[in-house]
């Protein structure tokens, strides 16, 4: 008798926990109880980790370490499987001059272009990333999206990058927001799940901070700031806020998520700033292509002159380095 | 935690230079990055072998014929020698003072002083590195605060006033300005120059002339603004600069020719000087130590509130007399908090105050390390909780571990009396009310911090604190506008603004 009443008891309290978790109200909601974060503060600690000044053998290490953590990125509706065989090469070769300039982490495509870039990646390495829940919006029904991730899947994407419905997130409707995750996730079986929070339109860190605690909280295997349709997109304290989240949910659970800033990311200076960050706030575990990734695509070119520099005393001009 | 093996494989590789291939770092192996070390070069300034007092507009030998070295606390290394000024030293630059008082500088309209004093920030500003420099290798802070706070806000500061030197009979209105003559200004060994840009920018602006004293183990960047006053051919004996220990500080202060005093130190030598102007009609500014509290409410930014905790007492390597020294943190959050705290002071990088990336530089004088350290062992033995980052300090030079005591109660020593060291107390707090009354409970009034997210919270604390300047939701904020000094044992008399302008002018009716 006692046990059943139990169980009916934690479901009630459960079902309670629903019915005021999902919206704010006059109890507030579990997400309204997150800490806030202060935007001066969080500016000025950005800017301080960016002055730090990274030479020599430590800026080689890290520059090795962004291009194995970048998921180069073609994301266009002109995309053609041309395109994804050029790009996929690009990936696994960067440098055709230098043998020791290693693979990228991922390809990042359309999910029609999957089948193609599986099929050039055969052999490599590098995994394929697929966007999906109807990117770059979200804005469309709930079996449409979750439909689109399995079939990624089963056409052989290793990773799914999904986005959060930002319009029920900015009405409040944090449950909703939470579903769709968890019910992806699912939809995603073997493959890891990526949740771009789209940053740029959540636009104040408080909301940042609460989305990223709320995708962890679904099975989020790694957050994304932004699709790179919207501006502004990856920034270093938006980024910075969300490693903070990470940081105190992995304190909390135990459980280690990922980061990854996309979109305006373009020179190998920037890419090391994120890398400082990332060290000096989640420290060595984290500094690896399972915790961390670079949404980009000219970035890379950056990165392959930086290398040259360092090593041959020299900059090379940009006809030294393939487009893809 | 990480592979013991493959960290020394990393060191190894990442000092041979080769590029470092890929290794396959994955989940568990954690490889400490090693930042290569990022110094800012030291010739970009000039440091003599010898200095002499700089008076009337040129360099000239200290009647005592002796003189003094003055090192880098960061390597105990020499660094050149000092004129180290006697009571005639002292006589021969106020007479002078006075002679460009009388003579020139105080009949001059206040549109020429103004071009001198941009004509000085300017000059300052295009010289800010080797400033910064100066000021690193002879105070021990790290370069990256010289470079961004101090040198940047010592031109802010004649920028400011320059603008005012014109402008007086708008600033106080009805009333009349006129300069007190001339100003004796003893400065503090914490921050050189930004010190005595706060002295020399206002008395000049308002037509005085000025003999000031630097502290005896920071006498070079004074030194060299000697000779930006000779570039912006400043008229000879505005400024002069006398060099030596602190008997001559007192010496100048007490000079029966001198109309004002201005001095920032230690409350204890702040009442020496208090005695010695009694019963004479000089004017008075003294901005002395503190014991400020940074209180942080359980609704703060946590992670914030951890970077304006951490700069509050660990900026200058907490040789600050407004530095947040007491943090007061809400009980049913000090758990969560003080881990955060202990994280990040494990993540301060401590060493070569010329590297780029050092956090925490070298302590200043020897005698200042060695009240520091008597004042974390009476800490230990009263009982609080010790905890330092094991981080690995230079062999040589003037270092300390930041530090943080929890578990500490009011009537501690090492709560009442200010350290001037990276050396943090916490307390714990219930109550707005409480964190009030505590902070409020200290002789010292010249600083506290407040972390809230909640508006109404801050204008209410804001208006109880007994405090000079309340930072809400930051820390270690200055301004030439903005009026700095203290309640209570912290001084009395305001720095910045107007109120600054104020401390050196006699203002007459209309």
């Amino acid at each position: 008798m006692t046990a059943t009443r139990d169980v009916a008891a934690r479901d009630r309290a459960h079902e309670l926990v629903q019915l005021w978790d999902g919206r704010p109200g006059p109890l507030g909601s579990l997400l309204g109880r997150v800490t806030p974060v202060d935007q001066v503060g969080i500016e000025e600690r950005a800017g301080s980790l960016m002055r730090r000044s990274i030479k020599r053998e430590s800026k080689l290490w890290a520059l090795d370490l962004a291009i194995r953590m970048t998921d180069l990125t073609t994301l266009e509706g002109k995309d053609t499987p041309g395109k994804i065989r050029a790009l996929c090469a690009k990936g696994i070769h960067p440098d055709p001059s230098d043998a020791t300039v290693p693979s990228v982490a991922a390809i990042c495509c359309y999910p029609s272009l999957v089948p193609e870039a599986k099929e050039a990646l055969r052999g490599s390495t590098v995994k394929v990333a697929s966007v999906a829940t109807g990117f770059p919006s979200g804005q469309t029904f709930l079996a449409v999206k979750l439909a689109e991730t399995r079939e990624a899947v089963a056409a052989g994407a290793d990773e799914i990058d999904m986005v959060i419905d930002r319009g029920a997130f900015l009405s409040g409707d944090y449950l909703t927001v939470f579903d769709e995750i968890v019910q992806v996730r699912e939809a995603c079986g073997e493959a890891h799940l990526k949740v771009i929070l789209e940053t740029g339109e959540l636009e104040t860190y408080d909301n940042v901070r609460k989305a990223s605690l709320l995708a962890m909280l679904a099975g989020a295997d790694f957050v994304k700031t932004s699709t790179g349709k919207v501006q502004p997109a990856a920034t270093i304290p938006v980024t910075l806020v969300m490693m903070l989240a990470v940081r105190d949910f992995h304190a909390q659970t135990g459980r280690a998520v990922g980061i990854k800033p996309a979109g305006a990311i373009r020179t190998a200076k920037e890419a090391i700033q994120y890398l400082v960050v990332l060290y000096e706030t989640l420290g060595p575990a984290w500094m690896t292509p399972g915790r961390f990734r670079f949404g980009a695509s000219t970035l890379l070119n950056d990165i392959l002159m930086q290398i040259r520099k360092e090593r041959s005393g020299r900059y090379s001009g940009a006809d030294y380095f393939t487009i893809d | 935690m990480g592979d013991q093996r493959a960290i020394e494989k990393a060191r190894r590789v990442g000092r041979g230079g080769d590029l470092p291939a890929s290794w396959g770092l994955g989940e568990g192996q954690a490889i400490p990055w090693e930042y290569a070390s990022a110094p800012e070069a030291r010739d970009i300034v000039e440091v003599r072998s010898r200095y002499g007092l700089f008076v009337g507009g040129k360099e000239i030998a200290p009647r005592s014929g002796e003189w003094f070295t003055t090192i880098d606390p960061s390597t105990e290394e020499p660094l050149a020698e000092i004129a180290r000024a006697n009571a005639a030293d002292v006589d021969h630059a106020v007479g002078v003072a006075r002679r460009a008082f009388k003579r020139e500088w105080g009949q001059l309209p206040g549109a020429e002083r103004s071009k001198y004093l941009f004509r000085i920030a300017r000059i300052l500003q295009e010289r800010s590195r080797e400033f910064a420099v100066l000021e690193t290798l002879n105070s021990g802070k790290p370069i990256k605060e010289s470079r961004d706070v101090d040198v940047p806000l010592s031109a802010a500061h004649f920028w400011y006033y320059a603008g005012w030197a014109d402008k007086l009979e708008y600033a106080f209105p009805g009333r009349v300005a006129r300069p007190l003559g001339v100003a004796a200004q003893v400065i503090p060994w914490n921050f050189p120059l930004l010190m005595l840009a706060w002295k020399i920018a206002p008395a000049l602006a308002a037509g005085n002339t000025v003999v000031l004293k630097p502290a005896s183990s920071t006498p070079l960047t004074a030194l060299l603004f000697a000779d930006v006053c000779r570039q912006a051919d400043l008229p000879p004996g505005v400024v002069n600069i006398v060099t030596g220990p602190g008997e001559i500080g007192m010496a100048l202060v007490r000079h029966p020719d001198v109309d004002k005093v201005a001095f920032t130190g230690s409350t204890a030598v702040g009442k020496l000087i208090g005695k010695a102007v009694a019963g004479t009609d000089k004017a008075v500014t003294l901005e002395l130590g503190g014991k400020a509290a940074n209180i942080v409410f359980d609704d703060a930014p946590l992670d914030q509130a951890i970077e304006g905790i951490v700069n509050g007492i660990f900026f200058n390597q907490g040789e600050v007399c407004c530095a947040g020294s007491r943090l007061f943190v809400q009980e049913s959050i000090a758990e969560p908090l003080v881990a955060k705290l202990k994280d990040r002071l494990s993540t301060l990088r401590v060493g070569d105050p010329l590297d780029k990336n050092t956090d925490v530089g070298a302590i200043n004088n020897a005698a200042q390390l060695a009240k520091i350290e008597e004042l974390v062992e009476a800490g230990v033995a009263e009982g609080a909780e010790i905890f330092q980052p094991a981080c690995e300090l230079p062999e040589r030079g003037f270092f300390f571990r930041p530090t943080l005591f929890t578990g500490v109660a009011q009537s501690h020593r090492i709560a009442q009396e200010e350290i001037f060291g990276p050396v943090l107390s916490v307390l714990t707090f219930r109550t707005p009310e409480e964190a009030v009354e505590k902070a409020n409970n200290t002789p010292y009034g010249l600083s506290a911090g407040v972390w809230t997210d909640k508006g109404s919270r801050i204008f209410a604390i804001v208006k109880r604190m007994r405090a000079g300047v309340v930072w809400a939701n930051t820390f270690n904020r200055f301004d030439p506008t903005s009026p700095f000094g203290g309640y209570k044992e912290s001084g009395f008399g305001r720095e910045g603004g107007m109120h600054g302008m104020h401390a050196y002018v006699r203002l007459e009716d209309r």
